[in-house]
């Protein structure tokens, strides 16, 4: 994205939002009745029930950040594994790993979280114990599965931009697969994974409130509802306005932080 | 089968070695004495590096046999580990490890495959980087080092192996020339030292002064084989006078 001076353009971007609100909540004031609660103080009080939830339960934006944390590590896990195990030595291994991710990664998000949603088990049962499994962790889950395909194939492809070299050295000293992999190869590759990886994270924080549709009460849920609750028409862009400003609040230190690694990155190489 | 020192220490036998429909080696037979030193040459294509990766089973055989210390090669159970630590190997890329001190290169192998103890590696690490020239470097990153002293850690770092025979594949072929004699000079002193040495050169100088045996590859086969002076002042196939000279000029 080009930069205006020294003014990054994610700035630009938030100013304009900012400026769009203001006039908006500005017209909706000189239009509205005299004693009726002022746009303003109406989207400023729903805004801990939309950061936050409803008292005492986990939800809002807080929970889409908790959810995108969730799903990134448990992403990140297993599809560092997945792309380990598309390069392992026997056939099937190979194949099955190569599948997965190929399947994963070319199913819409929000189908892959009804599924979820569907086939994990409310609750789990150890002998007597029942332990339910909450909504929002499911949607987890079903958000884990597309980052761990994707994920698979970053890890694939960095993994195969090591020079043959470092593997016949570590063949020649005599390094078993493991070793080469754990010593050698994947602190290589960390490096190099690093930006699509934060990439990754930042479409994933953008795709959490794809759970709203599936019933968990996250940012987006709670906005939707707090609009039909108040009943009020000239709400509707204030607050969803109000909505993306927290988002990019959000991942605007995010984008920077890839942009400056990035920018690390490509220094060394 | 007891190794003793009066038989090869490496012995090839009519070995074949073909990748898809190209056959690369097409019987390649031939022995190595401890404390010999070996030079191949021959131009490029005709298999050299092949039958190096053979010796340590970076590349397995179609047919016929390579036996290091008595041990066969193409045995599939051997144990390439133990085999891995009679052999070592310096390549042409150097190959060091990117994200590791030159200490950390060298203790990587005692540590990890013989598993000794950390003292042990680390004053074996300093001495060898004493004998290469290199201990100020001890802790530098082979980012930091020219090709040429990346090249003689690489020869450090097989060297901690404690290796019976040391494979040099065309070491000098990506280094500046200014810097190919630092790397002749250790190999040189390496081989004075009685180490049994397999090295793949196109160095023709540095051959005929350090060889005991050399061999000239063409098409898959050894042509010729013989003493320096033999191939170099006096060939006796027409392929060997071709070949040196184009080489020699």
């Amino acid at each position: 994205m080009k930069d205006f001076g020294r003014i990054p353009a994610w700035g630009v971007a938030a100013v304009g939002v900012g400026a769009v609100l203001f006039i908006s909540v500005a017209h909706a004031m000189a239009t509205a009745a005299t004693d009726q609660l002022g746009i303003w103080q109406q989207v400023w009080g729903w805004t801990p029930l939309i950061l936050f939830g409803p008292p005492g339960v986990l939800g809002g934006m807080t929970l889409n950040i908790l959810i995108s944390f969730l799903a990134m590590v448990i992403g990140t896990m297993t599809g560092v594994l997945l792309g380990i195990l598309q390069l392992a030595p026997a056939q099937i291994v190979r194949r099955t790993a190569w599948g997965m991710t190929q399947f994963f990664r070319n199913s819409p998000w929000l189908v892959l979280l009804f599924f979820a949603m569907l086939l994990l088990p409310f609750e789990l049962r150890f002998g007597g114990l029942r332990v339910p499994v909450p909504d929002w962790l499911k949607a987890t889950l079903g958000l884990a599965l597309p980052v761990m395909a994707n994920l698979s194939e970053v890890t694939r492809g960095a993994i195969r931009s090591i020079p043959e070299g470092q593997w016949e050295s570590c063949e020649a000293l005599g390094l078993t697969r493991f070793q080469t992999y754990s010593r050698v190869i994947l602190p290589q590759c960390v490096k190099r994974m690093m930006p699509p990886w934060m990439n990754w994270y930042a479409l994933l924080t953008m795709a959490t409130p794809l759970v709203s549709i599936v019933g968990v009460s996250d940012a987006v849920a709670l906005t939707r509802d707090a609009l039909a609750a108040s009943g009020r028409s000239d709400l509707l862009i204030p607050m969803y306005l109000w909505l993306l400003l927290w988002f990019g609040l959000y991942c605007y230190p995010i984008a920077l932080w890839t942009q400056r690694m990035e920018r690390r990155f490509a220094v060394i190489s | 089968m007891e190794w003793t020192a009066d038989q090869p220490i490496i012995r090839v036998r009519e070995v074949h070695k073909s990748f898809g429909k190209v056959e690369v080696l097409r019987g390649v037979s031939f022995d190595v004495m401890k404390g010999e030193v070996v030079c191949i040459i021959g131009p490029s294509g005709s298999g050299k590096s092949t039958l190096l990766r053979l010796i340590n089973a970076l590349v397995s055989v179609d047919s016929g046999s390579v036996q290091v210390a008595g041990v066969e090669v193409h045995d599939l159970k051997l144990d390439k580990i133990a085999l891995r630590g009679k052999v070592g190997m310096v390549f042409q890329q150097y190959n060091l490890f990117p994200h590791m001190t030159v200490m950390q290169n060298l203790m990587l192998g005692p540590l990890c495959v013989l598993k000794k103890p950390q003292a042990e590696a680390e004053s074996h690490a300093r001495r060898l980087l004493a004998r290469v020239r290199l201990e100020a470097k001890a802790d530098a990153y082979p980012g930091q080092l020219s090709g040429g002293q990346q090249q003689r850690v690489a020869i450090a770092r097989a060297l901690m192996m404690d290796p019976d025979v040391i494979l040099f594949d065309e070491v000098t072929a990506a280094l500046d020339p200014e810097m190919v004699k630092e790397v002749l000079v250790t190999i040189r002193e390496l081989a004075q030292d009685g180490m049994t040495c397999l090295i793949v050169t196109h160095e023709m100088g540095f051959a005929r002064g350090i060889a005991s045996v050399v061999l000239f590859t063409d098409h898959g086969i050894i042509v010729e084989r013989g003493k320096p002076q033999e191939i170099f002042d006096s060939p006796s196939d027409a392929r060997t006078r071709e070949f040196l000279s184009q080489i020699l000029h």
